[in-house]
């Protein structure tokens, strides 16, 4: 009895050597920030939502770009609370700033670089997340090698920012050095007590890769308070344009 | 401290101009002539041809038949000008500011300068005996205002230093036009029998006002010191300013660094020492060939850390074209504002958004990329969508009203609305279903309308009436019908779409 537990203690030290090396470290206590979003955090390697990397975020319709950029203006609205600025850097901005309010972000908080070329998305950004001051840093890119992605993930582990990156339509779902891979599926949403009109959104969350983490599918609602996880599943349309054309 | 003005005049600039050139014209009168409206009108008249009759504004061949010795020469307008400007640069070895009182004076600021002349009788002589010898005729007078010191300059006389405080006993005995009044003005106070300003300046200032304008008012007020007067300097004082000559030309990207380091360190320690930061910046650099180049920079937010200056100003350096050589760097800091030690602190250690990190950042990218491209919003108070935000100048501003969460808008607006094609039920139903891009979607559910107008002061159009909808799959949409159904077809468009 005594041997399995000195077995598990030591694989627990060993994964956590992994980690570091990867540079995953463990956040302190103090300094983890409750993003809501519960049963995602819990799948999340220590049970936190990981700050100080970078996120890859995947969409090909126009409608799911949207639900993705609410979904990551959530999670940014947690990560903002306790201060600090938000770099938010693309080619085609369609973000309508003055919505961001009700995702609980300050929209005057938030910086936008409209850029006209890939190249300088991308040289923005690792500028960016090498900048300590920022609390996080939205990407709108496309393409991104995994040599970019490993640059960026470089850049984050110095600086300790959290880095978004969404990509809109890619041309090829490439492995990339990003701590995870998110797709947000909008979902139907409901009324309380069947009346009639549109309520709070609805998403599907899927985490289709996350380093040392268990990948899975939950849907959520962007209540009045934050996420809030359901229970009940709810079949999600099945997209036309889930295209892979390589 | 307390302002003093010296103003000079030169009752006779041109013509002394012209005999200061010409010796031989000392004992002769002459006048200086130039055509209006096909006459010949005498511009200016020396000192003696003035003893003789002869004056400005009178047709040349009067004045011929006058004084038959007269010696006419042609004047050229910008002359006058160009002198002026020219003493106003000599004076500035009596004060830094020096500026011209067209068309023939000069206002100087002696604020805390007479004391290097010991007193300011002592520095009145030497400048106006400095002048004379020169050969120009002058008349100068100090006073608290330029007002009163101009008025005592031209129609003063006696004493030429008024003491300060004593304007006003100045003043009253002079005529009107000592206080810079236009011509109608003058001609009506004269009319009036007001010949002196003692005679008006008791009345009560609703009275002048409403017979002689605003001007009298606003003069009286300059000449008594009530009004701040400006000038403007022939040569702005440029207080950060650091130069660097080279033994050798320079050449190479690395020496042009160790310059630029110099340069920063030198400017960045007295910006320190007087509390201050830079906005811009600008490096001259001085070929050897003759050439002088120049390259600026700016800062989102005032700086004066050498270190992230020279990294700004590294990534210009690709753009300098050294040639033969560099032989003096100069480099000047234009805009400066206040920059305490205690903010400076402040932000490197705080992680509130006024970062000094990401200040820097910004200013990374914008020498990079161009200013154009960071964009920052406030809230604006309209209901109009496109209206509803405001670009922020600065990375300092704060809204001046709140972000409202009340009303139903979408986290991705399009620039322009598309147009769609709708089945809808009338009146004023949310359409059944809508075809977006080639793809037909069905409504579910639906929310609205909200109608929101064109503020009809600052255009006027259609209104629109949105609607939000959500189709089958679960997709949000921001719809809208422009105008109303009674005023033929109306259009339907799609605006954004919801998270």
């Amino acid at each position: 009895m005594e041997q399995i537990a000195t077995k598990t203690e030591i694989f627990n030290q060993l994964q956590q050597e992994i980690l570091r090396l990867q540079g995953l470290s463990k956040p302190t206590t103090g300094s983890a920030i409750r993003t809501g979003l519960g049963p995602v955090e819990a799948a999340c390697p220590g049970g936190v939502f990981p700050m100080a990397a970078v996120h890859e975020f995947l969409s090909y319709q126009k409608e799911h770009a949207a639900a993705t950029n609410g979904f990551i203006s959530g999670i940014l609205g947690r990560l903002m609370l306790s201060g600090g600025s938000c770099l938010w850097i693309g080619n085609k901005r369609t973000i309508f700033p003055a919505a961001m309010k009700i995702f609980g972000l300050e929209p005057d908080r938030i910086i936008f670089l409209d850029l006209e070329r890939e190249k300088d998305v991308l040289w923005a950004t690792e500028e960016a997340l090498k900048c300590e001051g920022l609390a996080a840093v939205v990407s709108e890119l496309s393409e991104l090698s995994f040599t970019e992605s490993r640059r960026l993930q470089l850049a984050v582990e110095q600086s300790h920012v959290t880095g978004f990156i969404h990509r809109y339509y890619p041309r090829k779902e490439n492995t990339v050095a990003c701590v995870s891979r998110w797709r947000i599926l909008p979902l139907a949403s409901e009324m309380d007590s069947n009346l009639p009109g549109i309520g709070f959104p609805r998403w599907n969350v899927e985490l289709r890769k996350i380093k040392n983490g268990r990948p899975g599918t939950w849907q959520f609602e962007w209540s009045d308070t934050g996420f809030r996880h359901l229970s009940t599943a709810i079949p999600v349309a099945i997209s036309q344009k889930v295209s892979q054309t390589g | 401290m307390q302002s003093r003005y010296l103003v000079i005049w030169f009752p006779h600039l041109l013509t002394d101009r012209f005999a200061i050139r010409q010796p031989e014209l000392r004992s002769v009168p002459f006048v200086l002539i130039a055509p209006v409206r096909g006459r010949m009108v005498i511009q200016a008249a020396c000192p003696r041809a003035e003893r003789q009759g002869v004056f400005t504004g009178m047709v040349a061949a009067d004045a011929r038949a006058i004084c038959p010795e007269l010696r006419v020469l042609h004047h050229k307008p910008e002359v006058g000008e160009k002198l002026l400007k020219a003493l106003a640069l000599w004076c500035i070895r009596y004060t830094p500011v020096a500026s011209v009182d067209q068309p023939d004076g000069l206002v100087l600021d002696i604020s805390g300068c007479t004391h290097l002349w010991g007193g300011e009788r002592a520095y009145l002589e030497d400048l106006l005996s400095k002048l004379s010898a020169g050969g120009y005729n002058t008349r100068a007078a100090i006073a608290d205002t330029i007002g009163a010191a101009w008025a005592a300059c031209r129609y003063g006389a006696c004493s030429m230093i008024i003491e300060p405080g004593r304007q006003m006993e100045t003043l009253l005995s002079l005529p009107p036009a000592a206080l810079r009044l236009e011509q109608p003005t003058l001609q009506r106070m004269h009319k009036l029998g007001m010949h002196e300003i003692r005679s008006f300046i008791q009345m009560s200032r609703s009275v002048l006002r409403r017979r002689f304008g605003d001007l009298l008012l606003t003069r009286l007020n300059q000449a008594l010191g009530a009004e701040k007067e400006i000038i403007s300097p022939v040569c702005p004082p440029q207080p950060f300013e650091e130069r660097l000559p080279c033994l050798d030309p320079i050449r190479t990207a690395a020496g042009i660094e160790i310059a630029l380091q110099k340069l920063l360190q030198g400017l960045c320690s007295r910006l320190e020492k007087e509390s201050k930061g830079l906005r811009s910046c600008m490096l001259r650099y001085y070929r050897i060939d003759g050439k002088i180049l120049q390259l600026g920079i700016g800062t989102s937010r005032a700086s004066r850390n050498p270190e992230h200056l020279f990294k700004l100003l590294k990534l210009k350096i690709p753009e300098i074209e050294p040639d033969l050589g560099i032989e003096l760097f100069v480099l000047e800091a234009p805009i400066v504002e206040p920059l305490s030690a205690e903010q400076e602190a402040l932000w490197n250690m705080g992680s509130s958004s006024n970062n000094v990190a990401v200040a820097q950042l910004l200013d990374k990218l914008m020498m990079k990329l161009g200013g154009s491209v960071i964009r920052r919003y406030l809230p604006a108070e309209h209901y109009w969508p496109e209206r509803s935000i405001q670009p922020a100048t600065s990375l300092q501003d704060k809204p001046t009203t709140n972000w409202r969460s009340d009303l139903p808008r979408p986290i991705h607006l399009l620039r322009q609305p598309a147009p769609i094609q709708v089945t809808v039920p009338i009146p004023d139903y949310p359409p059944m279903n809508f075809i977006y891009e080639g793809t037909l979607h069905k409504v579910r559910k639906a929310d609205g309308p909200e109608r929101i107008e064109r503020e009809w002061w600052i255009d006027t159009s259609l209104h629109r009436d949105y609607y939000c909808v959500e189709d089958e799959d679960g997709l949000r949409y921001w719809l809208f019908r422009l105008g109303h159904y009674d005023e033929g077809e109306p259009k339907w468009f799609i605006h954004g779409f919801f998270a």
